[in-house]
């Protein structure tokens, strides 16, 4: 199957995954799979009023763009599609999609684990938290165990 | 001149967004270059208090503390990132 170059949106608008999906496989017959991610805004057990999300303008779309170069070149992909969200979310909203396609699943679903894993540690946004009552809880630290989801991409050889 | 771009609490902490800074020739990585930011006032203290956290990126591609920063345009200091 012909690899289709990655397509890459920063935007402040919300997205329509089922529209993505149909977008990447229309008139592709040899397309078996569609593995879909979306990220969503928690409440926070009912404190968080929204997320306030910077990001770095070109940098955001340079950097997502090298991560999906990477993920199409190590895992045979017909489709791919990154869509991430800045500006104020609210609980419930969409934060990224990211939709993979191949013809067999092992392909897709790996694609999209491992965008998500490197996005979460290499794409420049940062979360702020906007609570409920007012005021904010400040920025969103980075976790250790996003770094770790990194490390078992790094023993496997594919 | 250098134009140098902050983000979220570093972009708080200083007090703006970004500026353009003559960098004496003596500052030649990025460790350097955080040293002597670090210098530049109470806010810029409190922004690099641990430069050891902070991420960087020059000319938009994420860079170590030991790259050089020589020809760099735009540098990018913010801290790890929490996208996704």
């Amino acid at each position: 199957m012909s690899p289709a170059e990655p397509l890459v949106r920063i935007q402040g608008e919300d997205f329509d995954a089922a529209a993505e999906i149909a977008r990447l496989t229309e008139d592709r017959r040899g397309i078996g799979a569609v593995v879909t991610f979306s990220g969503l805004c928690r409440d926070e057990a009912g404190t968080l009023a929204a997320l306030e999300i910077e990001h770095y303008p070109g940098m955001a779309e340079a950097e997502i763009g090298r991560i999906a170069g990477e993920t199409a070149t190590r895992w045979s992909l017909a489709g791919l599609t990154v869509i991430h969200r800045f500006g104020f979310i609210k609980p419930g909203e969409n934060i990224v999609l990211v939709v993979a396609a191949s013809a067999h699943r092992q392909d897709a679903f790996e694609a999209a684990s491992f965008l998500m894993d490197y996005l979460k540690n290499a794409a420049p946004f940062w979360k702020k938290q906007h609570l409920v009552g007012g005021g904010d809880s400040g920025w969103v630290e980075a976790k250790a165990k996003d770094r770790e989801a990194l490390e078992r991409w790094q023993k496997k050889t594919k | 001149m250098t134009k140098l771009v902050y983000f979220a609490w570093v972009r708080e902490r200083i007090g703006k967004g970004e500026e353009n800074l003559d960098l004496a020739p003596s500052v030649v990585t990025v460790s350097d270059l955080l040293a002597h930011l670090k210098t530049r006032g109470e806010e810029y203290e409190a922004a690099f208090e641990y430069p050891e956290v902070i991420r960087v990126a020059i000319d938009q591609e994420h860079v170590d503390h030991d790259a050089p920063i020589n020809g760099a345009r735009e540098i990018a200091l913010f801290p790890p990132m929490t996208g996704g």
